[in-house]
């Protein structure tokens, strides 16, 4: 075990960085009650005028629109393609298996400029406007990384003989899927959609170049930063999106300690 | 098996499940096909479609792509001093937020791995979770208002009385957002794998008689190091890649390879130079990532 002092030296080091971590937080949560519009500090008083505003904004409520179709679309296509190619890589060795889980971590591993760039030249040599869909498109492209992540992580921790067992037992494919699969596989997909919506709702790099003139809520809030317009807005949105970010935190503690349950389960 | 009305279906999907069973390579062919499909015709042929278009041209008069094969956006990007200098500046910048990240990650990891137990390290668990989850563009923002000339950074040197600093719009401020938005991405992967480390191996080592010195540079920090490096290929890649943060809380001089490249296609519309441009960053990972998997450090994604 380690001494005394190193303990003590490393725990007054992991404090320092959780308030690195957190200070920011606490700072935008306060200044969004700024009742100035100038954003110094001290803040001079107290409002909740900002949340109103930001409420009724139109341009605001259209943005969160169109970043909530998007994320929702390319999470179901992350789902669907990403835990197809899952199954694939974790149940079957066939050729060029190396090459196809390297090139699916690709959009995450390369930098978003190349993703945003390459999919903006393919639209323009194909002419394909930009729209919804190709915001939709970039999106799955590294949604689809993270639901294959967490369901080849949770495949791979179950057992291929339990679906031998089904088998052996009477069951049909369908029925293996619903009865074995499916009870392993539900918390991975949870956690790698809700993973992938937050990803998406997020994202900026690659969406400026793939999004035209359409505004997603992070090229709004980008716009006004920007140009240091309604920044009084942009505090009460950190506000609510700081806010938010408490239910997939929560969320993922909850389903680590299910899964660590279930690992701990199977283990036998 | 007694006779229900469902049993036709459930003869059909027995004979397929047994088709299945028999041919292995069907299911696989299907499961493969949508993604790999997807992949293919759009991914791919888009990294494709950027690089040819790299080498090719726009007419400075009507903005037009013209298809002629040239290498006239590497020379440019080879021969100007300024855009070498952009290159350098964000391959460095990239290096020495990694570096930041790694060392921060480093000791905080170590501690929620072997020092932390039950609460405190859900705690921090959370602590880490919450800032990696909340906006990245929320979090590049705050540091502005901290930085700024009147933000809270200069207000708390006065009250200690301390000399005031000048750092928002500059590279330093962009190097402190970069390694603050990233630092989640560096932490999560060390914590895993100094959390893998056997306990036994460390106390092997202690009983072999070496010190504790000796044993963290020559068990824990060996094994510690695909974990480094899966963090480093985050941080190092999302700078790589960034314009929004050198945008929002750098300078006049903070210009990052993103940036160019956003002002190509955004501005003057010149989506061969920005291509070309891209390619650089491109290269720069694709060795990196060479590197990284030798290392294995890709287990420890």
């Amino acid at each position: 075990m380690e001494q005394r002092s190193t303990r003590f030296a490393l725990g007054v080091w992991t404090g320092l960085v959780v308030l690195f971590l957190w200070v920011p937080l606490a700072l935008i949560m306060v200044y969004a009650f700024n009742k100035s519009n100038v954003q110094s500090w001290p803040i001079p008083g107290f409002t909740t005028h900002w949340f109103h505003v930001a409420w009724h904004a139109e341009e605001v409520r259209t943005a969160v629109g169109i970043s909530l179709k998007a994320g929702t679309l390319a999470t179901a296509a992350a789902l669907v393609l990403g835990s197809a190619a899952a199954f694939a890589i974790a149940r079957f060795r066939f050729f060029g298996r190396e090459a196809v889980s390297f090139v699916l971590i690709l959009p995450i591993a390369l930098p978003g400029i190349i993703t945003g760039m390459s999919l903006n030249s393919f639209f323009v040599y194909n002419h394909i406007n930009l729209s919804l869909w190709t915001i939709v498109i970039g999106h799955a492209t590294f949604c689809v990384v993270i639901v294959y992540n967490n369901v080849l992580a949770r495949l791979r921790r179950s057992s291929p003989s339990l679906l031998e067992a089904s088998a052996d037992l009477g069951a049909d494919g369908w029925q293996t899927f619903r009865f074995v699969i499916w009870p392993v596989l539900s918390t991975a997909l949870v956690a790698g959609g809700l993973l992938a919506f937050a990803l998406s709702f997020d994202e900026v790099v690659v969406t400026f170049f793939t999004a035209g003139a359409q505004n997603t809520l992070p090229l709004l809030i980008l716009g006004y930063i920007r140009l240091g317009q309604q920044l009084p807005i942009v505090n009460a949105i950190a506000f609510v999106m700081i806010l938010l970010t408490v239910i997939p935190v929560a969320l993922a503690q909850r389903l680590m300690r299910d899964t660590g349950v279930v690992a701990r389960g199977t283990a036998k | 098996m007694n006779p229900r009305p469902g049993r036709p279906l459930r003869a059909a999907r027995l004979r397929l499940s047994g088709f299945f069973w028999r041919h292995r390579w069907a299911k696989a062919a299907l499961l493969l096909a949508p993604p790999l499909l997807a992949f293919g015709l759009i991914y791919l042929a888009s990294l494709i479609a950027l690089f040819v278009s790299s080498f090719w041209t726009v007419d400075p008069f009507t903005t037009e792509i013209k298809h002629i094969w040239t290498f006239d956006n590497y020379r440019t990007l080879w021969e100007s001093s300024a855009y070498r200098s952009i290159a350098l500046r964000t391959i460095g910048i990239a290096a020495a937020v990694t570096f930041t990240d790694a060392l921060l990650a480093f000791p905080f990891g170590y501690f929620m791995a072997r020092v932390a137990s039950g609460r405190s390290r859900t705690f921090l668990f959370i602590a880490v979770l919450l800032p990696l989850w909340s906006s990245y563009l929320i979090r590049v923002y705050i540091w502005r208002l901290i930085l700024n000339e009147d933000g809270v950074l200069n207000w708390t040197l006065a009250k200690l009385g301390l000399p005031l600093v000048h750092l928002a719009y500059t590279n330093w401020a962009v190097w402190i957002v970069f390694s603050y938005v990233w630092l989640p991405f560096m932490i999560l992967p060390v914590f895993g794998a100094l959390e893998r480390i056997p306990h036994s191996y460390i106390e092997a080592s202690r009983d072999l008689g070496a010190s504790g010195w000796a044993t963290f540079r020559r068990v824990v920090l060996p094994l510690a190091l695909p974990g480094v490096i899966a963090g480093s290929i985050f941080t190092f890649s999302l700078t790589l890649g960034d314009y929004v943060t050198p945008l929002l809380a750098g300078g006049a001089g903070s210009q990052f390879i993103g940036n160019v490249v956003y002002s190509s296609v955004g501005i003057s519309n010149n989506v061969p130079f920005a291509a070309a441009f891209a390619t650089v960053p491109l290269a720069v990972m694709a060795v990196y990532l060479t590197i990284a998997r030798r290392m294995g450090a890709f287990e420890a994604l």
